[in-house]
């Protein structure tokens, strides 16, 4: 589903055949930190986009220029061909961003009526409310609603204006499994309708099972971008776990075949396609004893693509 | 959703700004109880303490007697206290992620401040409004009905000073503790500005650092249809200069911190 349709759509689609998004050489630094160093993405109408990486990736920050809460220092940001801050004042894009954005003495009721009146064409409160499951605390404020119910309502305040492109900056983060799957489900069910989705996350099974594309981003640089499937047969191979104590990780990464090491205490993490023979010499010429082989999960695919010392 | 024309007219004009948003935030305001007793109920209470004993309220001042005098000294305290309280209220904002969020909105900036300083005359409005009202009630304060009027709008008009020193305020301290330092340095102002011990009774050395306090000259100006003689520019030019001080400081920190957000 990289693209879906629009006859469910209770509104007709940006006009034009640009894409949702355009990032071309993209960098930003603070002070000393290259937090994004160049970065080139396309995202197209109507797709689900997951950007996956760790801390300090740099996705809060391309969020941030997208949202044209920050100016790139070099390359072009457009969103349905406009700057950043024309999309958002004409409620082309809408976000739900990390933690924050609610006041406590405000109550549901009262946060969506202020934002909606802020959008000349803004989607009636009683209906978003409902479709966010908000209408049985509409009336509580937000200092008391529990984390899950405070994110329910930024999504909700995203949802507003009708958004063509929806940005979700960590949206189940702190959220327990339930709180995440009711979560993804109100979007999927949004989803239908046909906003282009971008998502950062740390969870990789809400990147595999929601997105129609992974961007993996690691030190500021994308390094890749495909669907899952393509991003899980990127990494292709396997995973092997050793007890091996006091390894060290210039002695593995010289090991025939080894794509990328990690020492987690006393476990040994290796990624290779010939695992075997992996096992083998560990067996025959090293101390490392209770190995363990499996096939790569995305994570693994996520571990080996942006650990620190991937060596080939 | 509907194309609007393809011009960003955010920075410029005031989109987003609408009478919903700013009852939405009076009616914030209002729910926090410390702000509603400070700047609507103890002006008042105030008013009914010093403005209605009988060992002086109706000694005769100017066109007036002192329980007016003390009415319209009130009523610009609660006005001050209210413009500055709505003006600081973007501290709370911005601590909160309040500010950030509305930056993914179309409502411009200058939008968000004109926001906050109608509040602030709105609420201001009502201080003004309830310390009147019970001078009306108790009916102490004698005052020609002219000056009723004008000492009501020069106090509330006037106040519109101490939303841009919230707003300053509001900017450059951090939301914790905004409102205590806030209301102390109004304290200070006040005695300053003569609201709560007249200026005659002070040392003249007193008297003389009062003069360039920033609620001297409103206070003199307000007072002025009561006392009716001897107008001073002086006043309006204390005025003025703590105006641009104050508008100067919140225009200061308002760039840098949409620069930076």
């Amino acid at each position: 589903m990289a693209t879906r349709g629009t006859a469910t759509s209770s509104r007709s689609l940006p006009p034009g055949q640009g894409a949702a998004l355009v990032l071309s050489g993209v960098h930003k630094s603070f002070k000393e930190l290259h937090a994004v160093k160049g970065i080139d993405l396309e995202v197209a109408r109507g797709e689900v986009v997951a950007l996956l990486g760790p801390n300090g990736a740099g996705k809060t920050t391309t969020i941030d220029m997208v949202l044209g809460l920050n100016q790139p220092d070099s390359g072009s940001v457009e969103v349905f061909s406009l700057s950043p801050r024309h999309a958002v004042a004409r409620g082309a894009v809408a976000a739900v961003l990390q933690n924050g954005g609610l006041l406590k003495d405000f109550t549901v009721q009262e946060t969506l009526r202020y934002v909606a009146a802020l959008y000349p064409n803004s989607r009636s409160v009683p209906e978003v409310t409902d479709r966010a499951g908000l209408t049985s605390i509409a009336d509580r404020l937000v200092g008391k609603c529990s984390g899950g119910e405070q994110q329910r309502l930024r999504f909700a305040m995203a949802l507003l204006p009708d958004p063509w492109l929806l940005i979700l900056d960590e949206p189940t983060q702190g959220m327990d499994v339930e709180g995440r799957r009711r979560f993804w489900e109100s979007i999927r069910s949004e989803g239908m309708s046909g906003p282009t989705v971008i998502f950062a996350t740390h969870y990789l099974d809400e990147a595999d099972a929601y997105a129609d594309r992974v961007v993996l981003m690691r030190k500021g640089e994308i390094v890749a971008n495909g669907t899952a499937s393509e991003v899980k047969k990127r990494a292709s191979g396997r995973t092997l776990r050793a007890t091996w104590r006091g390894a060290q990780p210039d002695a593995l990464a010289h090991i025939p075949g080894v794509e990328a090491v990690e020492i987690r205490g006393e476990s040994v993490i290796i990624q290779a396609s010939d695992t075997d023979a992996i096992a083998r010499f560990l067996l025959n010429q090293t101390p490392a004893r209770d190995i363990e082989i499996t096939s790569r999960s995305l994570e693994d695919a996520f571990i080996a693509l942006t650990s620190e010392d991937v060596t080939r | 959703m509907n194309l609007a024309p393809d011009t960003d007219h955010r920075g410029l004009g005031f989109v987003g700004l609408s009478p919903a948003i700013l009852a939405l935030d009076v009616r914030r305001m209002l729910r926090n109880r410390r702000t509603a007793i400070f700047s609507l109920v103890m002006p008042v209470i105030f008013f009914l303490i010093f403005g209605t004993n009988s060992a002086f309220a109706k000694i005769k001042v100017g066109t007036g007697n002192v329980s007016a005098d003390v009415m319209i000294s009130m009523a610009l305290y609660g006005a001050v206290l209210s413009t500055a309280s709505a003006g600081a209220m973007v501290s709370i904002e911005r601590a909160a992620g309040w500010s950030r969020q509305l930056r993914i909105t179309p409502l411009s900036p200058f939008a968000y401040i004109a926001a906050k300083m109608l509040v602030a005359l709105l609420l201001g409005a009502v201080s003004v409004a309830s310390v009147y009202a019970a001078g009306a009630i108790v009916g102490d304060p004698s005052l020609p009905v002219q000056d009723w009027v004008l000492t009501a709008i020069f106090a509330w008009a006037g106040s519109v000073l101490f939303a841009a020193f919230g707003l300053f305020a509001g900017y450059l301290l951090p939301s914790e503790n905004v409102m205590q330092i806030m209301g102390f340095a109004l304290m200070l102002f006040a005695f300053g500005g003569g609201l709560f011990i007249p200026l005659s009774q002070y040392s003249p050395t007193l008297r003389t650092i009062a003069e360039f306090t920033p609620l001297y000259g409103l206070s003199q100006i307000v007072h002025y249809p009561l006392f009716g003689k001897g107008f001073d520019w002086v006043w309006v030019l204390n005025l003025l200069v703590w105006l641009a001080i104050f508008s100067a400081g919140a225009t200061w920190r308002f760039r840098r911190d949409t620069a930076r957000v």
